[in-house]
């Protein structure tokens, strides 16, 4: 293993951030702050409890799903892309690492700032809403293993992307629109019969109901099942990753 | 000795169905500067991709320091230092970090004096905490070398070093490249500038439509292939060659001022001794004489145009 280079990899992608660290965290705050507001306040206050737990607070493992999921894709889809488009990529595919220890220093990196991101947007939530975590363990370990499936996955979509369009076109018509139908703003149950099994096709259900299991012990499906597809997806992912360095899909000519 | 890299027999097909090498063998000796001279689009860069792994050969094999470049990439790549021809930084990193970087890319442990020495030897310690945007084209392209150098590498390929690059840089990378290989780097380097490969190389090969065409000792090139021209500066010009002197290989040239013949230094007799007798015999007198050995250029001209 070259950790050296790991880690290098690791340590330039989280300088990147740092240089972006305004806009990266304060978009974040600021949207959380709005759906309190909006969803919390103005509309939650006519909504009764989400399977015993205040809307309010049933929300909030949405809301930060919701942030893990579009920053993991977003920042380890634009790692592996940004080089590629410069060019600087030549460096690291003539370098003593292999196709897994890029992968590791570059999701490592993105996976550690959404679970930051995810952190600060649960503490926000918590100046709305007052929070008690079922299981705090299972709760970071459905945060982590969440971000780093979804950073595996958007390292992927900037492997596939040839353009910044594409870069942006799984995120904004995938991610975000199967995380609104994944239950971030609702329990499941309170869909009709049909719509429920369809929902259920959606992977994303299954990350949010182990989430919210983990605070409120209340879920749409168990949590054992939730962690399994998640663990699931996280092995297609690593597969098609060593599928790719492999093959040298994209990357080698 | 062996050879420090060993190509053998590597093809390249590209997906597009263009053949950009056709079973090359070569071999480099560890120290040398080689430079590998070809026309655009000849398969130099495709060669420099395969050896240092950033293009997939479809047949054959390399080792370096005797390693295989696929089985046994990391120890293959740990020897070598990559310039390539693009300019590519990361633009919003300093010039420190992203030398540093690629030291730790390569599995070193991080050495503050040895990056210093680098920076230093390019004269770019000065800028080392300006970000790379804010470096001149120049610059630039010394940033690359310098990563290219932050590992130690034993051998350093050098993608057509001083394309674009001003007079005096590049006076400055031949510098470099001569006290690279006075403390024992290998370099190999592309160029399409004839003036560089005989300036800097020990050996040169001649790539074209993805064939190596010649390899050989610089000075023994110029010597085996070379003709000479003998330039006779007439006391009295000429209108027109006269009969007896009609033959092959002289030309009238300088509006009739100028006698030049041109002989093959290969050749048992050059001639030159007859040559001087029927003009002395013609009454032809000159006031100076002068003779000149066919440049690189022209060997390479003649053996890429197909000769």
């Amino acid at each position: 293993m070259n950790w050296r280079g790991v880690y290098a990899i690791y340590k330039f992608e989280m300088a990147r951030m740092r240089r972006t660290l305004l806009q990266s965290v304060v978009s974040p705050v600021i949207s959380t702050v709005l759906y309190f507001v909006v969803f919390g306040s103005a509309i939650g206050g006519r909504i009764t409890d989400m399977q015993g737990v205040s809307y309010g607070a049933f929300i909030v493992p949405g809301l930060i799903m919701l942030t893990i999921l579009t920053n993991s894709v977003a920042n380890a889809s634009f790692g592996i892309y940004f080089p590629r488009f410069l060019g600087t990529i030549y460096e690291i595919l003539s370098a003593p690492i292999s196709g897994l220890e890029i992968a590791l220093g570059c999701v490592g990196a993105a996976a550690t700032k959404s679970i930051i991101l995810g952190l600060i947007v649960l503490a926000t939530a918590g100046l709305f809403v007052p929070l008690d975590i079922a299981h705090p363990v299972a709760m970071i370990g459905f945060l982590v293993l969440t971000a780093i499936t979804f950073s595996l996955f958007g390292f992927l979509i900037g492997i596939w992307a040839d353009n910044f369009e594409k870069l942006q076109v799984i995120p904004l018509l995938v991610i975000t629109p199967l995380t609104f139908l994944g239950g971030a703003f609702y329990s499941i149950h309170v869909l009709p019969p049909a719509w429920q099994t369809v929902t259920l096709f959606n992977p994303i259900v299954y990350l949010i109901s182990g989430f919210r299991w983990s605070f409120f012990n209340v879920a749409d499906v168990s949590p054992g099942v939730s962690l399994a597809m998640t663990a699931g997806f996280l092995s297609l992912c690593v597969l098609a990753v060593y599928w790719v360095f492999r093959t040298g899909y994209r990357l080698k000519t | 000795m062996p050879p420090i890299i060993a190509v053998s027999n590597v093809s390249k097909t590209y997906a597009s169905g263009l053949v950009a090498l056709k079973g090359v063998s070569l071999d480099i000796a560890p120290g040398e500067i080689f430079a590998l001279l070809g026309p655009n689009g000849a398969g130099k860069t495709t060669l420099i991709g395969i050896i240092c792994g950033i293009v997939n050969a479809s047949g054959g094999t390399v080792t370096v320091g005797g390693h295989d470049n696929v089985t046994e990439y990391r120890a293959a790549r740990s020897l070598i230092g990559l310039v390539p021809q693009e300019l590519a930084t990361d633009t919003f990193e300093t010039v420190w970090a992203t030398v540093s970087f690629s030291r730790g890319l390569f599995g070193k442990s991080p050495n503050p004096a040895f990056i210093e020495q680098v920076l230093k030897d390019l004269s770019l310690y000065e800028r080392r905490h300006s970000k790379i945007m804010t470096l001149s084209g120049g610059m630039k392209r010394r940033v690359m070398i310098a990563k290219a150098l932050a590992h130690e590498p034993q051998i350093l390929f050098l993608d057509e070093p001083t394309a674009g690059v001003d007079v005096e840089l590049r006076r400055s990378m031949w510098e470099l490249i001569r006290k690279l290989r006075d403390v024992g780097v290998t370099i190999i380097l592309t160029t399409h500038y004839i003036e560089e490969a005989e300036e800097m190389a020990d050996r040169i090969g001649v790539i074209n439509k993805g064939e190596i065409v010649l390899v050989e000792e610089k000075a023994e090139l110029i010597r085996k292939l070379g003709q000479k021209q003998l330039i006779l500066d007439l006391a009295q010009p000429l209108a027109a060659l006269p009969p007896e002197l009609a033959r092959r290989n002289l030309v009238l040239a300088g509006d009739g001022q100028q006698l030049v013949y041109t002989y093959d230094t290969k050749g048992e007799h050059t001639g030159i001794t007859a040559l001087l007798n029927e003009l002395s015999a013609a009454g032809i007198r000159f006031k100076d004489l002068n003779t000149k050995q066919s440049s690189l250029e022209d060997i390479f001209v003649g053996l890429v145009s197909g000769k």
